[in-house]
C-alpha cells in the first residue's frame, strides 16, 4: 500500500505539465473575449465602437502571431486531448482570418450595436476559440467540448438583430437544429466509446483496426449518427434545410462568419474523426460519405438555382461547397486530406469577399440582400463589382482564379483515391452552379442601376417596414440605454431604410483583401500549398 | 525572337495600360469628369467614331503581337516537327502542372490568325460609328485583349492542364463583352443569350476539366512516375483503351460544342444574334478553332486508340454539321445566321479532315482552319458595313444594289465570298480537296456526301452575295463606298487570302512534319486494325506472309 501511495503523492505534488505555449493562441482568444467583453462596459461610445473591435483584431492578431510560432510544433497538449499539429495550425490561420474579417464586417454594422459591442465581439471571440479547440481535438470529449464552444455564441449571434423578427427567428432556428445536431453526435460519440472502450481518437483506431469491431453493429450505428451530426453542422444534404433559412436571417456579418468559420471547424473535425479514428471502418463509411457529398452537391447546387436573395443562394452554395470538400474526406488519403484544407482556405477567402460586398450594399441601398442590390454595380461601384465577380467565377470555379485550382486538386485527390465517378459529379455539380453564379455577374455588368427606382420605392413604404439591416422601428428602442444611445444618430435614416451609410473603408477593404487573394492564389498557388503540405502530413495517411 | 510569354501577355498588357491612361487622362483632364466615357472625349466625336484612349492602346498592343506573331512565322524552322521557341517553367509542382509553351507546326499559323483577326477587330471596333455612343471603352478593350491573350494561351500551350485552363478563362472576357456590349436587342435577351452561350461552352470545359486531371492521374499511375499533365510526357504513357473512350468522349464534347457541331449547337443562333459584330469577328474566326486544334494537338496524340475506335461516329457528326449548316445557311435571311451556319459548315469540313486520321485529311483541316477564320471575318466586318448601308438592317431581303456605287466593297466581298465557296485558285479549295482526299481514302461513302456540302457551299456564298450587292436596290439601302479605315480593315484580310491562295505551300510545308506527327499514332492504330482483321480472314499462304511480315516489321520497332 505504502510504496504505491509515494508515487502517487509525489506525481500529485508535481502537478500536470501545462504547456502554456501550445496553449498560448486559445489563452489568447479567450483572454481577448473577456477583456473585450470588460471594455464594452464603460461608457464611451466611441469605446465601445471603436476600441471593442479594435480590441478583438489585437486578440485575434495576438493569436495569429502566437500560432505563427507554434507553427512547426508537433506535440500533444493537454494530457492528449488536443494535438497541436500542422492540420490544427493552418486551420487557426484561416479560421483567425475569417474572424477578422467578420469583425471588420460588424464593425459599423447594426447587430453588434444592438447586441452592444462588447457582447458581440466576445461571443464571436470564444466561438473562434470554440473552432480552435475542435481542429485540435483528439478525443471526442475535447471534440464535443470544442463543437458546443464554437456553437452556442453562434445560436445567440445569430438573433443579434434584436429588432428583426427574422433574426430571432433564425437564431431559435439554429439553436433548435444545432442542438439536435449535437444530440445526435454525441450519442454516436458514446456508441462508438461503448464499442471501442476508448475516447481519445488514436485507440479507438488502434481498437478498430483489431479484430472484426470495425464492422460491429455498434460501431457502425454509432459510426452513422456522427455523420449525421456533423453533417447538421457542416450543412451537408440532407441536413442542410437550416441553412438557407438561418443563413437569411442572421446578420450578414454573423452569416458571412457562419458560412465560412464554421464550415472550416465541421470538415476539419471530419478529417480528425473520420480520417484518423475511424480509418480503420473507411470501408464503411467511405462509400456512405460518398453518396452523402454527391447528394449535396445536386441538391446545394440546384437548390441555388432562382433564388433571387444573395444570402439564401450562398446558403445553397456552401452546402454545395461542403459536398466537394467532402470528396477529399472521403478518399482518406494525404491528397484528400490537403486537397480538403486548401480548399477550405481558398473558400473563405471566395465568400468572404461576396459577403463583404452584400454588407456593403445592404447598407447602401436598402434593398437589402435581393439580387437587384448588386444591379449595374460594375458602372456605380467598381471597387465592389470586382470583387464580387472574382468571387462568383472563382465558387463557379474559373481558371485564374484559386477556385479552380482547389477543385482541380479536389478532382484530382478523388480520381487518385479511387472515385473517379465522384470527381465528375464535382463537375457536374461546377456546370449547375454556372446557372446561378453567372447572373449574378451578369446583374452587375450588364444591367442598369435600379438606384432611382429603388430609392423612390422604398422611400414610399411606410416607414416600419422591416427592410432587413435597416432594422426600423426607432419607436419600440426602449429595451436597454445602449440601444437607444446607439440607434438615436440613425434613426431617420434608418426608418427610411436608407442607412445614410457613409464611407465603409473597412468593408471595401475586405472585399478587396479577399478578392485580390482569391486572384492571387489562383494564378501563384505555391504558397498555399506549402502551407497545406504540413496539414496532411499531420494525419499519417498515405 | 524574344520569350512566348511576351506574346501571350502583351496584348492583356496593353489593355491594363490603356485602361489606365484613360484613367489618369480623364482625371487630368479640364472636364475632370470621373465616369467611365471621359475617356471616349472629344477626338471621337470630331471623327464620327469612336476612338478612345484605350482603343487605340489595345490597337497598338494587338499590332505589336501581330508583329511578334509574324516574326515567329518567319523565323519558324522548317526542319524538324519539334517544338519551338520552348518556355517550360514548374508553375505547380504539387499538381504536376507545367506552363510549358512553344510552337509547333500546328499553331503557328493559327497564331498568325489570331494575332491578325484580332488587330482587324480592334481597328474596327475603333471605327464604329457614334450612335449609341460606344460605352465604357476602358473596360471593353480590357476584357477584349483580355480575350486574345487567353486564346494564344490556348493556342500554345504545351501542357494539358494548362491548355484546359487557358480554354476555360477565354470564354469569361467573352461573357462580358457579349453581355455588355451585344447588340441592341433588349438587355433581358441579350443576357439570356450570353448566358446560354457561356454555360454551354463551359459544360464542355468542365467535362474537359475531368477527363484532363483523369488522364494525368492514370498516366502516373500506369507509369508509375510523378504525375505530370506536359502534352509530350502524357503522349508517352498512353492510356488503357477503356480510360481513353470516356476521356475522349469528354474532350470531344468540349470541342464540339466550341466549334460548334450538329447536335450542340444550340448556343449559336442567339449567340451569335447577340454579339457586337467586332466580338462575333474573332469569335468566329478564332475561337472555333480552338475547337478543332484541340482535336488535333491534343485528342489525336493522347488517345489515338479511341479516336480510331469513335472515327465513324466523328465523321458522322461532322457530316451532319456540313449539311445541316449548309442547308440553313441557304434558307436564312438574317446575314449574320448565314455566316453561322456557313461556319458550322465549315467546321464540320475540318472536323471531317481532323478524322480521316491520315496526314492529307489533317494538313487540309488545318489549313482550312487559317482559311476559314480569314474569311469568315471579313464576311462578318463587311456585313455591318452593309447594315450601315441598309439603315441597321442584317436582313438580307432588305440589302440589295449596294454595288453599284461600291465598286470596291463589292470586289472585295466577291473575293472572299469566292474563297468561301472554295473555287479552284483559292486556299479553300486546296484545303477542301485535302480533306475530301482524305476522307475518300478512309471512308469513302462520307467522303461522296461530303462533295454535296462544297455544292452546297456555292450556293449560300453566292446567294448572300447576290442578294446583298446586286438585285434590286433594297426599302432602304444607301450605298456608298467605304472609307478609307475600314478599307484598312479588310484589304490585309483580303491580301493574306490571296496570298494564301498564290502560294499555299508556304503553309502546307511548315505545317507537315507536325501534323504528321499528329496523327501518326490514330492513323496506325486505324492501320493495325485493319491489318490484324484481315490478317484473321486470310486463307492461303500467299495471302497472309507479306501481311505477317509488315506486322513483323511493325512489331520490331522497339522505340529505341
Amino acid at each position: 500500500m505504502s510504496t504505491q501511495a509515494i508515487p502517487l503523492a509525489t506525481a500529485h505534488l508535481k502537478g500536470p505539465h501545462v504547456d502554456f505555449a501550445g496553449l498560448s493562441p486559445l489563452i489568447a482568444l479567450l483572454g481577448g473575449a473577456v477583456l473585450v467583453l470588460l471594455l464594452g462596459l464603460l461608457g464611451a461610445r466611441w469605446i465601445r465602437s471603436q476600441a471593442v473591435p479594435t480590441l478583438s483584431l489585437l486578440a485575434l492578431a495576438t493569436a495569429l502571431g502566437l500560432t505563427i510560432w507554434q507553427w512547426n510544433a508537433d506535440k500533444s497538449i493537454v494530457s492528449g486531448a488536443l494535438r497541436i499539429d500542422g492540420l490544427a495550425l493552418v486551420l487557426n490561420v484561416v479560421l483567425i482570418a475569417g474572424g477578422a474579417c467578420t469583425v471588420l464586417l460588424a464593425w459599423r454594422s447594426l447587430a453588434a450595436r444592438e447586441a452592444a459591442h462588447g457582447e458581440f465581439h466576445a461571443l464571436l471571440l470564444t466561438s473562434i476559440a470554440g473552432m480552435s479547440l475542435l481542429a485540435a481535438a483528439q478525443n471526442t470529449v475535447a471534440l464535443f467540448v470544442g463543437l458546443e464552444l464554437l456553437s452556442i455564441p453562434l445560436y445567440v449571434l445569430c438573433a443579434t438583430k434584436l429588432r428583426s423578427e427574422l433574426s430571432l427567428e433564425s437564431g431559435l432556428k439554429y439553436l433548435i437544429v444545432g442542438s439536435v445536431g449535437s444530440a445526435t453526435l454525441l450519442y454516436g460519440l458514446a456508441m462508438i466509446y461503448g464499442a471501442t472502450g476508448a475516447t481519445d481518437f488514436a485507440s479507438i483506431a488502434a481498437s478498430l483496426s483489431s479484430g472484426s469491431l470495425a464492422s460491429d453493429p455498434l460501431t457502425l450505428t454509432g459510426i452513422a449518427l456522427c455523420v449525421a451530426g456533423l453533417c447538421f453542422k457542416a450543412s451537408v444534404a440532407p441536413f442542410h434545410q437550416w441553412t438557407p433559412d438561418v443563413y437569411e436571417g442572421a446578420p450578414t456579418p454573423v452569416t458571412a462568419f457562419m458560412a465560412v468559420a464554421t464550415k472550416v471547424a465541421a470538415l476539419g473535425v471530419f478529417l480528425r474523426l473520420f480520417d484518423v479514428a475511424l480509418i480503420s471502418a473507411h470501408a464503411s463509411w467511405g462509400p456512405a460519405v460518398a453518396v452523402l457529398a454527391t447528394i449535396t452537391i445536386l441538391v446545394g447546387n440546384v437548390g441555388a438555382l432562382g433564388q433571387s436573395s444573395l444570402k439564401r443562394m450562398l446558403a445553397y452554395s456552401s452546402v454545395a461547397q461542403a459536398g466537394y470538400m467532402l470528396a477529399g474526406v472521403v478518399v482518406a488519403t494525404q491528397l484528400g486530406v490537403q486537397a480538403t484544407v486548401f480548399y477550405l482556405a481558398v473558400y473563405v477567402a471566395m465568400n468572404m469577399a461576396s459577403f463583404a460586398v452584400i454588407v456593403a450594399r445592404e447598407r447602401e441601398t436598402g434593398l437589402g440582400d435581393s439580387i437587384q442590390a448588386v444591379a449595374g454595380l460594375g458602372r456605380d461601384r467598381p471597387l465592389l463589382a470586382w470583387p464580387m465577380t472574382i468571387s462568383m467565377l472563382a465558387l463557379a470555379g474559373i481558371p485564374a482564379t484559386a477556385g479552380f485550382i482547389g477543385k482541380f486538386y479536389l478532382i484530382d485527390a478523388a480520381v487518385q483515391g479511387g472515385y473517379t465517378w465522384l470527381g465528375v459529379v464535382i463537375v457536374v455539380g461546377s456546370m449547375i452552379s454556372l446557372g446561378y453564379y453567372l447572373p449574378v455577374v451578369a446583374a452587375m455588368w450588364m444591367r442598369e442601376s435600379p438606384a432611382g427606382e429603388a430609392q423612390t420605392g422604398v422611400q414610399s413604404l411606410p416607414i416600419g417596414a422591416p427592410s432587413p439591416e435597416a432594422g426600423g422601428l426607432p419607436a419600440l428602442a426602449g429595451g436597454s440605454p445602449e440601444l437607444d444611445a446607439a440607434s438615436e444618430g440613425d434613426a431617420t435614416t434608418d426608418a427610411l431604410g436608407l442607412s445614410a451609410p457613409g464611407p465603409q473603408p473597412e468593408v471595401v477593404l475586405v472585399a478587396m483583401l479577399a478578392g485580390a487573394a482569391t486572384i492571387f492564389f489562383g494564378v501563384i498557388p505555391q504558397p498555399l500549398f506549402n502551407l497545406v503540405h504540413g496539414a496532411g502530413s499531420a494525419l499519417g495517411l498515405f | 525572337m524574344p520569350a512566348l510569354s511576351i506574346l501571350i501577355w502583351l496584348p492583356a498588357a496593353f489593355g491594363v495600360l490603356g485602361a489606365l491612361l484613360s484613367a489618369f487622362a480623364a482625371r487630368g483632364g479640364p472636364s475632370g469628369a470621373s465616369d467611365a466615357n471621359a475617356g471616349a472625349g472629344a477626338g471621337a466625336e470630331a471623327a464620327g467614331r469612336s476612338w478612345s484612349v484605350p482603343g487605340i492602346v489595345a490597337l497598338a498592343g494587338s499590332l505589336v503581337a501581330l508583329g511578334l506573331a509574324i516574326g515567329y512565322i518567319v523565323d519558324y524552322r522548317v526542319g524538324g516537327a519539334g517544338l519551338q521557341h520552348v518556355t517550360d517553367v514548374v508553375w505547380i509542382s504539387e499538381l504536376g502542372i507545367h506552363y510549358k509553351l512553344g510552337i509547333s507546326g500546328l499553331n503557328v499559323f493559327l497564331i498568325g490568325l489570331t494575332t491578325l483577326l484580332f488587330a482587324a477587330a480592334t481597328l474596327a471596333t475603333n471605327l464604329r460609328s457614334g450612335s449609341p455612343p460606344f460605352e465604357r471603352p476602358r473596360l471593353f478593350y480590357f476584357h477584349f485583349m483580355l480575350a486574345e491573350s487567353a486564346v494564344l494561351g490556348a493556342f500554345l500551350a504545351q501542357d494539358l492542364a494548362l491548355f484546359v485552363s487557358f480554354f476555360d478563362l477565354m470564354l469569361i472576357p467573352f461573357y462580358f463583352l457579349i453581355g455588355g456590349w451585344g447588340r441592341d436587342l433588349d438587355s433581358a435577351t441579350r443576357v439570356q443569350a450570353t448566358i446560354k452561350l457561356v454555360i454551354y461552352t463551359l459544360v464542355g470545359s468542365l467535362l474537359m476539366l475531368a477527363a484532363a486531371i483523369a488522364t494525368g492521374v492514370l498516366a502516373a499511375q500506369q507509369g508509375g512516375g510523378h504525375i505530370t499533365f506536359v502534352l509530350s510526357a502524357l503522349q508517352a504513357t498512353p492510356l488503357s483503351t477503356g480510360s481513353q473512350e470516356w476521356i475522349f468522349l469528354f474532350f470531344a464534347a468540349a470541342f464540339l460544342v466550341k466549334m460548334p457541331a450538329f447536335p450542340l449547337h444550340g448556343w449559336m443562333p442567339d449567340g451569335y444574334r447577340a454579339m457586337p459584330i467586332e466580338v462575333l469577328m474573332v469569335f468566329s474566326g478564332v475561337l472555333s478553332k480552338v475547337g478543332a486544334y484541340g482535336f488535333l494537338a491534343i485528342v489525336l496524340p493522347l488517345f489515338p486508340q479511341a479516336a480510331a475506335h469513335f472515327q465513324t461516329l466523328m465523321l458522322l457528326i461532322a457530316l451532319a454539321s456540313i449539311v445541316y449548316g449548309s442547308a440553313q445557311a441557304f434558307s436564312q435571311s438574317d446575314a449574320r445566321l448565314i455566316a453561322g451556319y456557313s461556319s458550322m459548315a465549315q467546321l464540320g469540313f475540318i472536323t471531317l479532315g481532323v478524322f480521316a486520321l491520315n496526314p492529307q485529311g489533317a494538313q487540309g483541316a488545318l489549313l482550312q482552319m487559317v482559311n476559314h477564320g480569314l474569311v469568315v471575318a471579313p464576311i462578318l466586318f463587311i456585313i455591318a458595313l452593309l447594315a450601315q448601308r441598309t439603315g441597321g438592317s442584317e436582313d438580307i431581303r432588305r440589302m440589295g444594289g449596294i454595288a453599284v456605287r461600291a465598286p470596291v466593297l463589292a470586289t472585295l466581298f466577291l473575293i472572299v465570298a469566292l474563297a468561301t465557296l472554295a473555287m479552284p485558285g483559292s486556299s479553300n479549295f486546296v484545303g477542301e480537296f485535302l480533306i475530301l482526299l482524305g476522307v475518300f481514302k478512309a471512308k469513302l461513302a462520307i467522303a461522296i456526301i461530303a462533295f454535296a456540302g462544297v455544292v452546297m457551299a456555292s450556293v449560300y456564298a453566292l446567294r448572300l452575295f447576290i442578294r446583298a450587292m446586286h438585285n434590286r436596290v433594297g426599302p432602304s439601302v444607301q450605298s456608298r463606298e467605304i472609307s478609307i479605315l475600314d478599307g484598312a480593315v479588310l484589304v490585309p484580310l483580303v491580301a493574306v487570302i490571296l496570298f494564301l491562295a498564290l502560294y499555299p505551300q508556304f503553309a502546307l510545308h511548315r505545317s507537315e512534319r507536325s501534323v504528321k506527327g499528329a496523327v501518326l499514332a490514330s492513323e496506325m492504330q486505324t492501320r493495325s486494325v485493319h491489318l490484324a482483321s484481315r490478317l484473321v480472314e486470310c486463307q492461303t499462304q500467299a495471302e497472309c506472309a507479306p501481311l505477317e511480315a509488315i506486322a513483323g516489321e511493325a512489331r520490331g520497332y522497339t522505340g529505341k
